[in-house]
């Protein structure tokens, strides 16, 4: 029997209701006539605070309140790949069919296709004992994605019957017969999972491969590693987003959720129109076909914002237990802490800063640690991932403020952006100075291993470089450019060569777009190959002279050579080699002559 | 259904109204309080909306100012709707209040429709991608910061600066290439002294703009409060304009920055715990509901462009209103009062200017092939103008090398030639490109790094 209450009072998404015994927290209910979703977020004596993940527009006291019994859930199973869900798993596209181009509340659908059949392949076999997260077959959901089906978490039994063919999520797939019980345990392929609550895994593992996102400047000097966080502050038009965007273009994980929270509509437009006609460089199948998209935009209800984030993570933490390398981006953490706010003000909390609720720091930090590289439930042990990066939105870029901050104390990678660089059209607008990563040393002997042994070095080298230009240029803003020595002239010259011809990237350049970590590699190389070069004959030849060798604009074209063609790399070498011999040659026959 | 009166008002602050012994109200529903002879010529009529309700009180904010209201004698009844908005085809032409009234002296809109004014949310799987180019005939924005359909696109301005001049500039320019197609402009004013909404009708009328435009009018004397509703009045023409008539309609909303007082003088009334300045927290949220309502929908023809004006108070663009519109907007058009006062008219500061659509709404077949890297050239040479002209001033002209002098000097004719142009100037866009080579062949070749080879080839050479 389901409990029935009434509404005693309503204040934008927040009702309160009374007469509901037994209600628990965070316990799904149903509010008004239409039937809103909303979940309890306080008890307080016999009142219930809701918050409801719809316009509340027309509902007033005396409606009635319905508790389901049910905390807020996702459903899992094939069919999620490729689908736009809004923040509280509903499809956006089957929304649009059914009710037309807008939002209007009160609609109930399924989250997951109850028609659609899928041809289920058994892996287990009849009378085998399996235990919670053992594969009990696989599903091909789209051409990047085996959908593997997982005994769900708390049960174990013996096989009775597994079947093989065409069913929908609901139809039975396999029978239990579950120790100590009578009843033979029906399994189904479509699952639940609360979404507030971490799925389990059997142990979490130290990070050692980095996520390659194909951008240079990540990459290379600021990596994340497969499973780790990482968050990206920055004012308005300083490209989070197109950064966002990027890594889940061209990260190489097998599955992308991107969770669009509280940002602009035309976004996720441009995410869904996008996608399906890129291209995946490992695979060659269209991208869309492993991304999951979690829309709840600015202008939808704010309580489902605040959900949205909780439905990505708990989406992606189900790939995840299949054995997958899942990355995670939210756009932006800063709306959902928002959202957090606005409910946390109507519920008259009492204010941490700026108006926080002072759990802010400890929602932000459970947020990221559902992130890791974890060995899964299942007899197989199969290891995986799940790294996230999250965007922030500071007030007028503002690092100190309390969601950039609270966010710093958790993740380890830090991207800063900075508007100034972005006024220069310098993208990624990521300063090199102020931007840091804690996996260095972690994914260091997979660099060395898996692109070159001197890779960590020459990032090194090369940061060190731009450092020691910040330096300089506070003097030649004080003395001129006269003042300094060719030596630190020449370190300011390859400083530039560095910025605009490695960490200046195109992400709307066809072939600039990407850079595999190879390519990466041969670019910093031939520019610190330059710069040692043109170092050891600084006391030799005049400063301007070195400067004028021609391969130099080799180097600034070599971004756009194509990841076929590295062989140019070679070339672009042999010629450097070639004019700077040519340079001592030269310098020989003076001396000759001169004596 | 019968709509019940109450006498029961125990209490007014600014906006705010609360009611008691209520029965059977809505959350968000809009009512009518009165105050003399039912009827009679004297009667005082305002508008509010319920903003809390419990099982027997009300919290009302209204759209009016309480001015001259009692607690005794008032009465307030309950409409058992949200606010609403009668459209019609009829409206093109017309002058209206800032809650939907006309004001012109014509007669009452014959509603087609009634409308809510909140709207509803565009389904993000309902969008169309915007991409097609505007051409506003204004080189700053061509060349630079694109406007595209569907793009909502403020401009940041301060108290003294042209911004009214370049709004109207814009709507009388403003045409999509090769294309004949209906197109309205709706004009919603918050808070603007009468000489500025004067203009904008002057011009309009001039132009013949009036024809195809809907004014709602909210001016600085009238009720701040009516502000909040005055956005979503002429937001909710557009959308009707727009995805029922199938016209391309350009919204300018001016003034944001009074809308943003308003509700902070609500959200102060209700006593809630403020975000930054004292404004409420739920802001952002607020003013998304409104910039949001811009765009395409899939398989409709119309379509919905918004410039918001927004002055920044103190040119600050940290300010919370201008921090949370450039969050929300796709872009933002800066103008700069140092740019201004050297005579230098439209004064867009080029560098924090920003379009984000202006990617999909350029290149071959929609402006040239070479519009890309022309922009990308322009930005990244007068960024580094402007970088040598501070050091030359610390360090003094003639400290610069012979290639940083020509970069200071490019600065300058960039200005001067390319951002400066006429108030009735309306350049093509391939005039826009053309100067632009123009102005980059005075730089070095080698030095213009981001232009392609097969571009600089077949466009530098032009004139």
């Amino acid at each position: 029997m389901k409990i029935k209450g009434k509404i005693m009072k309503v204040s934008g998404p927040l009702v309160v209701a009374t007469d509901l015994p037994g209600v628990k927290m965070y316990e799904v209910v149903r509010v008004g006539e239409e039937g809103l979703i909303g979940e309890v977020v306080e008890l307080k004596g016999d009142h219930v605070s809701i918050q409801v993940y719809e316009e509340t527009t027309g509902i007033g006291p005396g409606e009635i309140v319905v508790a389901t019994g049910q905390p807020l859930s996702v459903e899992l199973g094939p069919g999620l790949v490729t689908s736009i869900y809004d923040g509280i798993q509903r499809p956006l596209e089957i929304i649009k069919q059914k009710v037309g181009d807008y939002i209007t509340r009160g609609i109930d659908l399924p989250k997951i296709n109850r028609e659609k059949k899928w041809k289920f392949v058994p892996q287990a076999k009849k009378g085998e004992k399996v235990n919670a997260g053992d594969v009990l077959g696989e599903v091909k959901e789209t051409e990047l994605v085996m959908h593997k089906i997982m005994v769900p978490p708390g049960v174990e039994g013996t096989i009775k019957n597994i079947f093989e063919g065409e069913f929908t999520v609901e139809d039975t797939i396999a029978e239990l017969s579950v120790e100590g019980e009578k009843q033979i345990k029906k399994l189904c392929m479509l699952q639940h999972w609360p979404v507030r609550q971490a799925r389990p895994y059997r142990k979490k593992l130290t990070l050692e491969e980095p996520l390659i996102t194909g951008t240079r400047v990540i990459d290379t000097f600021f990596p994340i590693a497969k499973g780790g966080t990482a968050c990206i502050p920055g004012p308005f038009g300083s490209g989070k987003t197109v950064v966002l965007h990027q890594l889940a273009k061209w990260s190489d994980a097998d599955i992308i959720v991107y969770v669009g929270c509280g940002e602009r509509g035309n976004e996720m437009t441009d995410v869904l129109l996008e996608f399906p006609a890129l291209k995946d460089p490992l695979t060659g199948e269209s991208l869309i076909k492993r991304t999951i998209l979690i829309a709840n935009t600015s202008n939808m209800p704010v309580a489902a914002r605040e959900a949205s984030i909780y439905t990505g993570i708990t989406l992606a933490e189900y790939f995840r237990d299949m054995g997958y390398r899942v990355a995670l981006m939210a756009d932006s953490t800063s709306r959902w802490a928002e959202a957090l706010r606005e409910m946390s003000g109507r519920l008259e909390e009492m204010p941490g800063e700026e108006g926080y609720p002072a759990y802010l720091a400890s929602r932000i930090a459970s947020f990221y640690e559902r992130a890791g590289k974890v060995t899964c439930l299942g007899s197989d042990q199969r290891i995986a991932s799940l790294s996230i990066v999250g965007a922030v939105s500071p007030p007028g870029g503002d690092l100190a403020d309390p969601v950039v901050q609270n966010t710093l104390r958790i993740v380890k990678v830090f991207w800063g952006l900075e508007d100034r660089l972005a006024y220069m059209r310098h993208f990624p607008a990521i300063n090199w100075l102020r931007s840091y990563s804690l996996y260095v040393d972690n994914i260091s002997e997979y660099m060395e291993k898996e692109v070159a042994p001197d890779f960590i070095k020459m990032r090194d080298e090369a940061l060190k470089i731009l450092q020691k230009v910040a330096n300089l240029e506070e003097i030649v803003r004080l003395v001129g450019l006269e003042a300094l020595s060719s030596g630190d002239r020449l370190i300011l010259e390859m400083g530039k060569t560095i910025k605009e011809d490695f960490l200046h990237q195109h992400a709307f350049d066809e072939v600039d777009t990407y850079t595999s970590l190879k390519k990466q590699y041969r670019m910093l190389k031939i520019i610190m190959k330059l710069y040692y070069f043109v170092q050891e004959l600084l006391d030799k030849i005049p400063f301007e002279q070195l400067m004028e060798l021609k391969v130099r604009e080799e180097i600034s074209k070599m971004k756009f050579i194509k990841e076929k063609e590295l062989n140019r790399f070679e070339e672009i070498e042999k010629e450097l080699e070639k004019e700077i011999k040519m340079k001592k040659e030269s310098l020989e026959k003076e001396s000759v002559l001169s004596e | 259904m019968k709509v019940k009166e109450y006498r029961t008002i125990s209490g007014m602050a600014g906006p705010l109204i609360f009611v008691e012994g209520t029965e059977g109200v809505k959350y968000g529903e809009i009512v009518e309080v009165r105050l003399g002879i039912a009827g009679g010529s004297k009667e005082k009529v305002r508008t509010g909306k319920v903003l809390e309700v419990t099982e027997d009180k009300v919290l009302v904010q209204l759209f009016e100012g309480s001015a001259g209201l009692n607690l005794n004698e008032s009465r307030i009844r309950f409409l058992g709707k949200g606010v609403e908005l009668a459209v019609s085809p009829d409206m093109l032409g017309r002058i209206f209040d800032g809650m939907g009234k006309p004001i012109d002296g014509g007669p009452e809109i014959i509603a087609e429709k009634k409308l809510d004014i909140n709207g509803e949310s565009i389904n993000p799987a309902a969008r169309n991608y915007p991409n097609e180019f505007i051409q506003t005939g204004v080189s700053a924005i061509d060349g630079m910061n694109t406007l595209v359909r569907g793009q909502k696109l403020p401009i940041f301005t301060g108290s003294g600066l042209p911004h009214n001049e370049l709004a109207a500039q814009i709507t009388r320019q403003a045409k999509i290439l090769g294309k004949d197609e209906k197109f309205a402009v709706i004009f919603a004013a918050m808070g603007i002294t009468f000489e500025e909404a004067d203009y904008f009708i002057n011009d309009f009328k001039k132009t013949g703009a009036i024809e195809r435009a809907v004014l709602f009018i909210n001016l600085a004397n009238d009720p701040a409060i009516e502000r909040l509703a005055t956005p979503r009045i002429a937001l909710t023409a557009a959308e009707y304009l727009a995805f029922s008539q199938g016209m391309h309609v350009l919204v300018i909303l001016t003034d944001m920055t009074n809308y943003g007082e308003a509700l902070r003088e609500v959200s102060a009334a209700r006593k809630e715990i403020p975000a930054r300045r004292g404004y409420p927290g739920y802001m952002y949220t607020d003013l998304s509901t409104i910039y949001e309502r811009a765009g395409r929908i899939r398989g409709k023809k119309g379509s919905i462009t918004q410039i918001p004006i927004l002055s920044m108070p103190e040119d600050d663009k940290t300010h919370p209103l201008p921090d949370l519109t450039g969050y929300i907007t796709e872009g933002q058009v800066i103008l700069s009062r140092e740019l201004y006062h050297r005579g230098i008219y439209p004064p867009i500061d080029i560098l924090p200017s920003l379009s984000r659509l202006k990617e999909k709404g350029i290149g071959r077949e929609k402006t040239r092939e070479d519009h890309a890297d022309v922009t990308s050239q322009l930005f990244a040479s007068y960024a580094r103008g402007k970088e040598v002209k501070e050091l030359a001033v610390i360090l003094g002209e003639a400290a610069l090398s012979p290639v940083d002098k020509l970069f200071s000097r490019f600065a300058d004719i960039y200005e001067n030639e390319f951002v400066k142009q006429a108030e009735d100037e309306n350049r093509s866009i391939e005039n826009s490109l053309d100067l632009a080579w123009k102005l980059l062949k005075t730089l070095p070749r080698q030095e213009l790094k981001r232009v392609k080879d097969a571009m600089a080839e077949k466009y530098m050479g032009k004139e």
